[in-house]
């Protein structure tokens, strides 16, 4: 869990913090409250999350509930990597 | 928030359009005549109620010999889009012209480059297929403003698939040409005859961002941005605007898959986005506006948010040019 706050914080800080630093902001900081991260900037973290962790993200998934913190998005990717990593288990004790 | 102490409902939207259009024709004169210098007034001519208004006025204010219409469709304009400017122009007995701005869309590659963005998450979207651009229910849930796009193949099958910030940044980028060159034509046909451009948002496309810079965005003067898309009606049947304008939903008229404003931007009816709009600028309390308007005040909550969240991310559309520094010779205040 820490690693995945760790990796998606390095990419908001790589992408949408414009100026040199490591960014002012905890992985509980709500996104809509700071506007770090806007709609735009959400599509682009929702990208690279589907790519690096292989998940697939439903558009109703697609919250602020998920969404709105490092800390959530972890989360999230987490919960959807374990539900995917039971599914291959459940697959192959079928097989 | 402040909680108004009057019971707030639609009528909040009501003008007194005699008194209004008073207004109007003598800002109008001022502006154009004396302030801008110009002899008359440009008009870009789309078939909906905001041109139609803005030019009607226009044509009360200026004389309508000094009030020039263009009409510029392009391959994805509805029909009627021409046939109803047509119609308004005979009504108020105004000049006009067509500029069918699909051969300069081809060259620019703004079809092409559409599509090349669709085909990224549509690979089989091609020739025949129309296509459209669409947001998620945004009132009765909770979900982020990220785009998909409808498409429809020849034979009628439709898909609609999420897009990705690249290629929802390119298909707007590759719309916009439109707009901009309609603005261009405007602008060319406005200094050939020494007149003034009219923009014609209304309060929620100019409040909302609901414009492209440079293109719908840019105009000399804007008659109608202050007044209320409800309120902009109210005026187009006052100033004998034609039943068939009065009647059309407001549509786009940019993408070849017919598309609501309600579906593209504005996540509610129009009526109801006026009233969430006049609401919030007048501190109206939430749990009213929902009365009202006929939601639930976490509906009505949600409305508010976008509301601000529009307002932040379309700030710079407003934005003249930054300078390093002032340049004080340079007055645009007068």
């Amino acid at each position: 869990m820490q690693q995945l706050e760790q990796e998606v914080r390095q990419f908001i800080i790589d992408n949408f913090v414009f100026e040199n630093g490591n960014g002012s902001f905890s992985n509980e900081d709500s996104f809509l409250e700071t506007g770090l991260v806007d709609s735009m900037s959400i599509m682009t973290l929702v990208e690279f999350v589907k790519e690096k962790y292989a998940i697939s993200i439903e558009d109703e998934e697609l919250v602020p509930d998920h969404w709105d913190s490092v800390s959530r998005i972890a989360s999230f990717v987490q919960s959807r990597r374990g539900l995917v990593e039971a599914s291959q288990q459940n697959v192959a004790d079928g097989a | 928030m402040k909680t108004s102490l009057s019971k707030f409902s639609p009528n909040v939207l009501d003008i007194d359009c005699a008194k209004v259009t008073a207004v109007l024709e003598e800002s109008i004169r001022e502006i154009v005549f004396h302030r801008l210098r110009k002899k008359g007034a440009v008009v870009g001519l789309s078939g909906g109620i905001d041109s139609s208004v803005t030019a009607a006025i226009c044509g009360r204010a200026l004389g309508k010999d000094r009030v020039f219409g263009i009409m510029m469709p392009e391959n994805d304009s509805s029909g009627d889009s021409l046939n109803l400017a047509r119609l308004l122009a005979d009504v108020l007995g105004i000049k006009t012209t067509v500029e069918d701005i699909g051969p300069t869309l081809e060259v620019l590659g703004c079809y092409q480059r559409r599509d090349d963005a669709i085909r990224k998450v549509i690979p089989e979207y091609g020739h025949g297929w129309k296509s459209k651009i669409v947001l998620p229910n945004l009132v009765e849930s909770s979900q982020y403003a990220i785009y998909s796009v409808v498409a429809q193949s020849p034979s009628g099958e439709m898909k609609k698939v999420r897009l990705t910030a690249e290629a929802y940044l390119e298909v707007v980028a590759a719309t916009n040409f439109k707009q901009r060159i309609r603005k261009t034509l405007e602008y060319h046909h406005a200094e050939r005859l020494w007149y003034a451009v009219a923009g014609t948002p209304n309060r929620q496309e100019y409040a909302q961002g609901f414009f492209v810079k440079n293109g719908d965005g840019s105009a000399d003067f804007k008659p109608i941005a202050h007044l209320y898309k409800t309120q902009v009606y109210q005026l187009g049947g006052y100033l004998g605007v034609p039943e068939e304008i009065l009647r059309r939903p407001p549509t786009t008229d940019t993408y070849s898959l017919e598309q609501s404003q309600e579906e593209f931007y504005f996540a509610l009816p129009l009526d109801q986005m006026d009233l969430c709009l006049y609401g919030k600028n007048n501190g109206v309390a939430p749990d009213e506006v929902a009365t009202a308007v006929g939601l639930s005040t976490e509906k009505v909550q949600r409305v508010f948010a976008m509301i601000d969240s529009k307002l932040h991310s379309t700030r710079y559309l407003h934005l003249p040019p930054q300078l390093i520094e002032p340049v004080s010779e340079v007055d645009v205040t007068h």
